[in-house]
């Protein structure tokens, strides 16, 4: 990563490696994989209600529906447990739009103390914005191949 | 006095006075709990920043070493701290509460030691009454700063470390009796490549290693000259990586007197991967608890040797490795 090492630099490499203990991949992805379900199966049972109980298609149910999981996890963001589930969660609670709820709602509070314009405004989209970023320009890629495929296709 | 390449023995006398220890809630619950002055139980501290938060524990760790001391701050001679926010602010807003002479100095987590042993080697050849050193470091703060936000919700690898919420200060004077200053070795910058900054145990183990050597080579003793050798903060992963490179260089650490801070300061309940990190966990750990067993007089000879990453956030996005550095500081009853 990054700069060429020298042999030393090298060997120690392969010296410290042996000695650092291993991300649990394995465990972690299990782990992501019951928590993102379970946070879908939330979202689908929301969803049943707003479709059952509000008047909703289940078209104009999503927006509620991640409404609610996104107030749900900039909650307990705030109160401060978030970031206690996803140490043990991983990949499960960050990928959700719970996720991004998270990113943006941490960055928020934790520079609430330089204002609220430098602050707040300034720092919110500090993690999420790559996403975003990146989010619109591989939409816009994904459109210009789809247009394209039209175009010779159709 | 000068000993061999990067060590130095004091002769002239220099007496640890007195010190103090202030730690955060989660430091409160961790098994060296009865070893610190003030445990805060919010780590806001009625204040509205982290980083305000943590320049009160440093005034408070100052203001406190000074009284039990029984001099008046005024009578200071020289302030020298360190701390790990941009600009040392909390060291600068402390010094500037406090109101003496100051020296402000940067480096990272090995600043405890720096701090001290810069003390030590102006006292020595000066005829300075009173220099007060000290360090601090917050963990909501220095997330800030170094990665993220404290509520986002990443996934911390086992290799990270958790930064100790703190501040530990200590007063040197050669009127007095008691732990004394009795040499130092001043670390270069060992960068062995590591680039991770959620694994400074393993970047800064081969300068601890570096030090530690030159350190027993300088002055031509043993480890078991000393009671305890503690590391700074490298954590259980750098703990046991340091010792393994100083066992292929012929050095034998025993089990029973080699440690570090960052291991010894939170319970193995606590849930922080490989241990504690941060310019207040030598610190407090050196000036509370070892100091403590010192004048219990169940040990008489120590050596810290902080460790320092000296990188930032910057230098690690332009893909940096990380440059390590010890300081090793030898106090004796």
């Amino acid at each position: 990563m990054g700069k060429k090492l020298t042999p030393e630099q090298q060997n120690y490499k392969d010296f410290s490696k042996k000695r650092e203990p291993k991300r649990p991949v394995f465990k972690n992805c299990i782990k992501a994989f019951v928590v993102g379900g379970l946070i879908c199966v939330l979202g689908q049972i929301f969803q049943a209600i707003y479709i059952k109980h509000f008047g909703f298609t289940e078209k104009t149910a999503a927006s509620p529906t991640s409404a609610t999981l996104i107030i749900i996890s900039v909650l307990l963001t705030g109160l401060g447990v978030y970031d206690k589930i996803a140490q043990w969660a991983g990949a499960g609670t960050a990928v959700p739009i719970t996720g991004f709820a998270n990113t943006m709602a941490s960055a928020a509070i934790e520079h609430r103390s330089e204002g609220y314009v430098l602050g707040v405004g300034g720092n919110m989209f500090k993690i999420s914005g790559p996403v975003i970023v990146f989010g619109v320009f591989s939409a816009f890629v994904i459109s210009i191949i789809k247009v394209i495929f039209n175009f010779f296709g159709g | 006095m000068v000993k061999g390449n990067q060590s130095f023995i004091f002769n002239a006398g220099i007496f640890i006075l007195s010190t103090s220890t202030v730690v955060g809630p989660f430091e409160g619950k961790g098994p060296l709990s009865g070893d610190f002055d003030i445990i805060h139980d919010d780590i806001w501290m009625n204040q509205d920043s982290f980083e305000k938060a943590e320049k009160i524990m440093l005034e408070e760790a100052a203001l406190r070493t000074i009284e039990k001391a029984g001099i008046k701050k005024e009578e200071i001679n020289l302030f020298i701290s360190g701390d790990l926010l941009s600009q040392i602010i909390s060291s600068n807003f402390a010094a500037r509460t406090i109101g003496s002479p100051y020296i402000g100095i940067y480096s990272a987590c090995s600043g405890s030691m720096e701090s001290l042993l810069l003390a030590a080697l102006i006292m020595e050849g000066n005829d300075i009454p009173y220099i007060l050193t000290g360090t601090s470091s917050h963990n909501a703060s220095a997330e800030k700063q170094f990665r993220y936000p404290t509520e986002y919700g990443s996934q911390k690898p086992p290799t990270a470390q958790w930064t100790v919420t703190g501040a530990g200060t200590c007063l040197l004077t050669k009127m007095f009796q008691g732990p004394k200053i009795t040499s130092a070795t001043i670390g270069k910058i060992v960068d062995m490549g590591v680039c991770d900054p959620f694994n400074m145990g393993s970047a800064m183990a081969p300068a601890a290693a570096d030090t530690l050597y030159t350190h027993f080579q300088d002055l031509g003793i043993t480890p078991d000259y000393y009671d305890i050798i503690a590391t700074g903060d490298l954590g259980n992963v750098g703990h046991k990586i340091c010792k393994d490179l100083l066992k292929d260089k012929g050095l034998e650490m025993p089990d029973n007197i080699f440690t570090d801070c960052g291991m010894l300061i939170y319970g193995d309940n606590q849930n922080v991967q490989a241990g504690g990190s941060g310019c207040a966990c030598s610190a407090v750990v050196t000036f509370g608890h070892f100091l403590n067993r010192m004048n219990r007089k169940e040990i008489k000879r120590i050596l810290v040797v902080a460790t320092g990453a000296l990188h930032s956030p910057l230098s690690y996005q332009q893909k940096e490795s990380i440059p390590g550095i010890a300081h090793g500081v030898a106090i004796e009853m």
